[in-house]
């Protein structure tokens, strides 16, 4: 079993009336079946409202499954026991930078989950450097987080989740509030945590572009887990990925068109140098 | 008809520790029915700027004139300009605060001094210009969608009949399918409604597919103002401070430095197709 | 205006008053606001003033970031100050036409007035720019433990006012997009009667409130994820623990506080 494994796992937001009989029942997640392996980092796209983020509070047992189950490191969620040890070992990242920073001290906040935890206060600030340092925000420790950028401040939120020594993160459209610079930074500090400190990564996102790069996808719609694979099978549906209202990043939608206009270039482009390459090669077979 | 801006700057808590000069003597000339992107990175001046064009900000030096009138004269009716300079805050859903959609539309026109019909009538008139649907119009706004929501916002600044329209980053933390759907509105209505539109963007991709003229900012300053074409020419300046250009634009400098034959300074996916095609012909 | 409120705005920095338990900073706070109102006299002043200027100096934090906090409360000490001067009783009429009258005891009190009000303000302002709000929540959570054996949930009111600290700034700003917003549809926050001012602050409050609940459900989540469960089995990263430095500062806030007492009843 995988650190994250999802059986059948069904969530419903039920509205009740004032008596309180049930006014109305929607399904956000609809029978999702998940298995991530240790050290991946996987990518779950949708678009709003497609039930990606309903899935991913589920992970930390902030929403327990209405029906199925899901293990978190061999946990069930649903146990009342294992709840802490579920957020432990799960960490949760979320979209809006200022709602999740507690304290009005970089290095404050970041110990906030290891005080909650009950770790010894010595090593609490050895853990507060030691996770500064691994998102590269340790010359901000005593900075006030209201005067960080957009992006600083989501790495001090993942500082802040890496300070509970957990295995894996959930991050939940952690670039959906950041401009370009920010999104970039972000990127690349969990690419390192993932690749570095094995840590496994589940990465919530519409942007096509941060997907690229993962092991695994995993797409959603309606409450459903519509598509998975490698990012190369995934990206080579641009039809099927656009009924879902998601896209292509831009070199793969060009190779698809010009494919589309009968240049034979091969399946599953997904950056500018792979598409360079396929047309250099095109280029040179026409020319003879 | 069109809106100068002359030598403008500004600075921010001037006099205090935090001053920042956050417009440096910018020049620009802003014709009617113009489509212009506004790009630059966070703290560029972009904001600064588009708060300038309706009077929200006052520059400490330098000029603005609206159709011919120095917008700084004493009796110059500041009001009146924001209704005729529509701007659209970034993420407007969260300024929606009326019982119903409807009612939120509204709100514009009667500031404008609109009696009830008349204001109604403007409301009707925006909310299907933004694609509402008709079946949304008396729901509380904040039951609808995260896209539905912004469309309302839009609409409500629609709904003043601005000449000029200023959106900042209207696509943000929109999903692919929604950021299309209000560019393409936005596309829209500057061709039907010959409507003066700016659009602050993050995204060079979008800026390169929809607007006419693009105008770089950096450190409060104009760095850069053309057509996307001749913009994208300078990527490597663009990446000096910070920003880039859409990524056809490199795949094409690629294929060059392959030895490639291609010609154009494709910006988007479809001029990029065309330029590839035809070497293949 | 709103942006020059320093409540809750911690300025960093290494100085002795910050290295200082925030207990003993609360306490300082306490014993130099009882001193305004104890001291009485030329005598009196220069001391709360040299106490102060003391104070200042040692604590590094720039003199305009204490100052800052008076702009928000001109009109409160402004009305203070206009009330003392034109309702004190007394011998030595300076002034007098119809029913104003100035009196020398007026410009006195008045005076003294806003000195008081001044000091009060920067004083505290020197303990919340040298505390961070954790600090000072922690310490605040502290002293009053005593209460939660009475069932005063010492903890939670403390831990809110943390967040309310941290959240200060975050809302200023957000009033400032969505005034500047709503201006951008017409609105008008400058004109009126009271009444239609009161009413068109509708558009601005609304979104305010929606805003504000929509970051306490979010604030509430993200810490549930970190697994905050109440103060139960919590450990601190800066647990309190007095150093010499504190009892130092102790004895020196109760020699002040002597000080003033004893000028306030022995010499004046």
């Amino acid at each position: 079993m995988g650190i994250i494994k999802a059986s059948k796992v069904v969530f419903e937001y039920i509205r009740r009336d004032e008596e309180g009989n049930v006014d109305s029942i929607q399904t956000a997640v609809d029978h999702v079946d998940l298995d991530v392996k240790e050290g991946d980092f996987v990518v779950i796209l949708g678009h709003n409202g497609s039930g990606k983020s309903t899935l991913a509070k589920q992970l930390n047992a902030l929403l327990v499954p209405s029906e199925g189950t899901l293990w978190v490191d061999g946990k069930d969620t649903k146990e009342r026991k294992n709840v802490r040890d579920v957020r432990r070992k799960a960490g949760m990242v979320f979209q809006n930078p200022d709602n999740q920073i507690i304290a009005s001290v970089v290095e404050e906040d970041v110990g906030f989950g290891p005080e909650n935890l009950g770790v010894p206060t010595e090593e609490i600030w050895k853990r507060v450097g030691e996770s500064l340092t691994s998102v590269g925000m340790l010359k901000f420790r005593r900075h006030s987080p209201n005067k960080l950028s957009g992006g600083q401040k989501q790495r001090v939120a993942i500082a802040g989740v890496m300070a509970m020594e957990p295995k894996c993160i959930v991050l939940d459209e952690p670039t959906a509030m950041l401009d370009p610079k920010g999104r970039k930074e972000v990127l690349s500090a969990v690419h390192e945590l993932n690749r570095k400190k094995g840590i496994t990564v589940i990465l919530i996102t519409h942007y096509m572009e941060e997907a690229v790069d993962g092991d695994y996808i995993y797409v959603m719609d309606e409450g459903k887990v519509v598509m998975e694979g490698l990012p190369k099978e995934i990206f080579s549906k641009v039809e099927e990925l656009k009924r879902h209202r998601l896209d292509v990043p831009q070199a793969t939608l060009l190779a698809y068109e010009l494919k589309k206009a009968g240049l034979p270039l091969s399946e599953g482009i997904l950056t500018r140098q792979e598409l360079a390459e396929e047309l250099e090669r095109c280029y040179v077979n026409y020319s003879k | 008809m069109s809106i100068i801006l002359n030598n403008v700057s500004f600075t921010y808590g001037e006099g205090t520790a935090y001053e920042m000069q956050a417009l440096k003597n910018v020049t620009l000339k802003i014709d009617d029915g113009e489509f212009i992107g506004i790009i630059g990175h966070t703290g560029s001046g972009k904001s600064t700027l588009i708060q300038h064009l309706n009077g929200l900000m006052k520059a400490v030096s330098g000029e603005i004139y609206f159709n011919g009138r120095d917008i700084y004269e004493e009796d110059f009716d500041l009001r009146e300009l924001r209704t005729r300079v529509g701007l659209v805050f970034q993420y407007p859903e969260h300024q929606l605060f009326e019982t119903t959609v409807f009612n939120d539309v509204c709100f514009g026109p009667m500031n404008q001094g609109f009696d009830k019909n008349e204001a109604g009538l403007r409301a009707f008139e925006a909310l299907r210009m933004a694609g509402v649907p008709e079946k949304l119009y008396y729901q509380p706004p904040f039951d609808l969608s995260g896209g539905q929501k912004r469309r309302v916002a839009i609409a409500g600044v629609l709904a003043m009949k601005p000449e000029v329209l200023i959106l900042d980053e209207p696509t943000a933390g929109l999903d692919p399918k929604g950021r299309d759907e209000i560019l393409d509105l936005i596309a829209g209505m500057h061709k039907s409604k010959k409507m003066t539109v700016i659009l602050v963007s993050h995204s060079m991709e979008d800026v390169a597919k929809y607007v006419q003229r693009i105008i770089v900012m950096d450190e409060g300053q104009v760095f850069l103002d053309g057509a996307p074409r001749e913009v994208f020419k300078y990527y490597k300046e663009l990446e000096k401070i910070g920003l880039c250009a859409p990524e056809v634009t490199y795949l094409m400098e690629d294929l060059k430095a392959r030895g490639m034959a291609i010609d154009g300074d494709a910006t988007t996916v479809e001029e990029a197709k065309q330029s590839i095609l035809k070497l293949f012909q | 205006m709103l942006r020059d409120i320093t409540l809750g705005q911690y300025y960093p920095g290494n100085s002795p008053v910050h290295k200082l338990d925030p207990r003993v900073k609360l306490f300082g706070a306490l014993v130099y606001i009882v001193s305004l109102f104890v001291f009485r006299g030329i005598l009196g002043f220069l001391l709360a003033t040299v106490f102060l200027i003391f104070v200042i100096k040692i604590c590094q934090v720039p003199f305009r970031f204490m100052v800052k906090g008076l702009k928000a409360i001109v009109i409160l000490m402004a009305f203070t100050a206009v009330f003392n001067l034109f309702l004190t009783p007394g011998e030595h009429v300076l002034f007098h036409y119809g029913i104003f009258t100035i009196t020398m005891e007026g410009v006195k009190n008045a005076a003294f007035m806003l000195i008081r009000l001044t000091y009060l303000i920067v004083g505290t302002s020197v303990m919340t720019l040298t505390t961070t709000p954790n600090q000072l929540t922690d310490g605040l959570e502290k002293a009053l433990k005593p209460l939660s054996k009475i069932g005063v949930p010492v903890h939670a009111v403390s831990m809110m006012m943390s967040i309310a600290l941290r959240f200060i700034p975050i809302l200023i700003e957000e009033t400032d997009i969505i005034m500047k917003a709503q201006m951008a549809r017409g609105a008008n926050f400058e004109e009126g009667s009271l009444i239609v001012r009161a009413k068109n602050m509708i558009p601005l409050l609304v979104p305010l409130f929606i805003s504000a609940f929509r970051r306490a459900d979010d604030l509430a989540m993200a810490m549930e994820a970190r697994c905050y469960e109440g103060g139960e089995g919590r450990t601190k990263m800066r647990p309190l623990k007095y150093q010499g430095l504190d009892y130092g500062a102790y004895v020196l806030l109760l020699a002040y506080l002597g000080g003033i007492i004893f000028l306030r009843f022995f010499i004046v």
